[in-house]
């Protein structure tokens, strides 16, 4: 999948993949693409339901290995 | 989202293991965009005393408590398997080992994502215990009545 900008979170356990992740979105426009990486298997259900609360667009995870890749899009407005 | 979502946590205990249950917790809420408040009481008081420094309290009876009961979020022992340190030591290892942030990383992460640190002023009252015991990341002693008020916003209260 295609993203505008690139999280390393291996190695990361709970909640360190989901603060970095409130951090780094700051930085992005919206409607961009966030990608991030990690191999806590706890991101797959932890990163929709930050989408869920925080209103970005949880895209879709792809998962190679033991590494764990999660797409979000920045809110609008 | 409409109004902004609201946590509050009584921080009661002052071990390594509960402590590190609620930084987790509390700083995954400020992640998620929620207004996030930690109101420390008794021995949760200890997570947010200053490492260092001297035992600044008054009387015998407060600073034979305060020397006992030292605090500071280094000298944090786990709830079960403390084993004469041996057993807290193992864990801090394993936690440096997995990357999970230190309570004293955490408490800094913490107050750099906008949660709240609030000792309560009975507790502090009856121990002796001024701001000035406390880490400058703390916010102001308040009272039950600061805790409820912030309680009956939050749609997420959790007693630690």
């Amino acid at each position: 999948m295609k993203a505008d900008h690139s999280l390393d979170c291996v190695g990361l356990y709970c909640p360190m993949p989901i603060v970095k992740t409130a951090e780094k979105i700051k930085e992005l426009k919206p409607g961009e693409v966030l990608e991030v990486v990690a191999d806590d298997k706890g991101i797959k259900q932890d990163m929709p339901a930050w989408c869920q609360t925080t209103g970005h667009e949880f895209v879709g995870v792809e998962e190679e290995g033991g590494e764990i890749k999660v797409y979000v899009r920045k809110k609008r407005g | 989202m409409a109004e902004k979502e609201k946590l509050t946590i009584v921080v009661f205990s002052g071990e390594l293991d509960r402590a590190l249950a609620a930084f987790i917790v509390a700083t995954t809420g400020a992640s998620m965009g929620m207004d996030t408040t930690m109101f420390f009481t008794f021995w949760g008081l200890n997570i947010i005393k200053k490492n260092e420094g001297g035992i600044r309290s008054k009387g015998l009876m407060r600073k034979m408590l305060n020397f006992m009961n030292r605090g500071g979020s280094k000298r944090l022992k786990l709830s079960r398997f403390h084993m004469l340190g041996l057993g807290t030591w193992m864990m801090k290892r394993l936690m440096k080992e997995s990357n999970v942030p230190s309570i004293e990383e955490f408490i800094i992460m913490a107050k750099q994502m906008g949660v709240k640190m609030v000792p309560c002023s009975t507790t502090c009252g009856v121990m002796g215990l001024e701001q000035d015991s406390f880490l400058s990341e703390v916010e102001s002693i308040a009272g039950a009545a600061f805790f409820l008020n912030e309680a009956r916003q939050s749609g997420v209260t959790l007693f630690i």
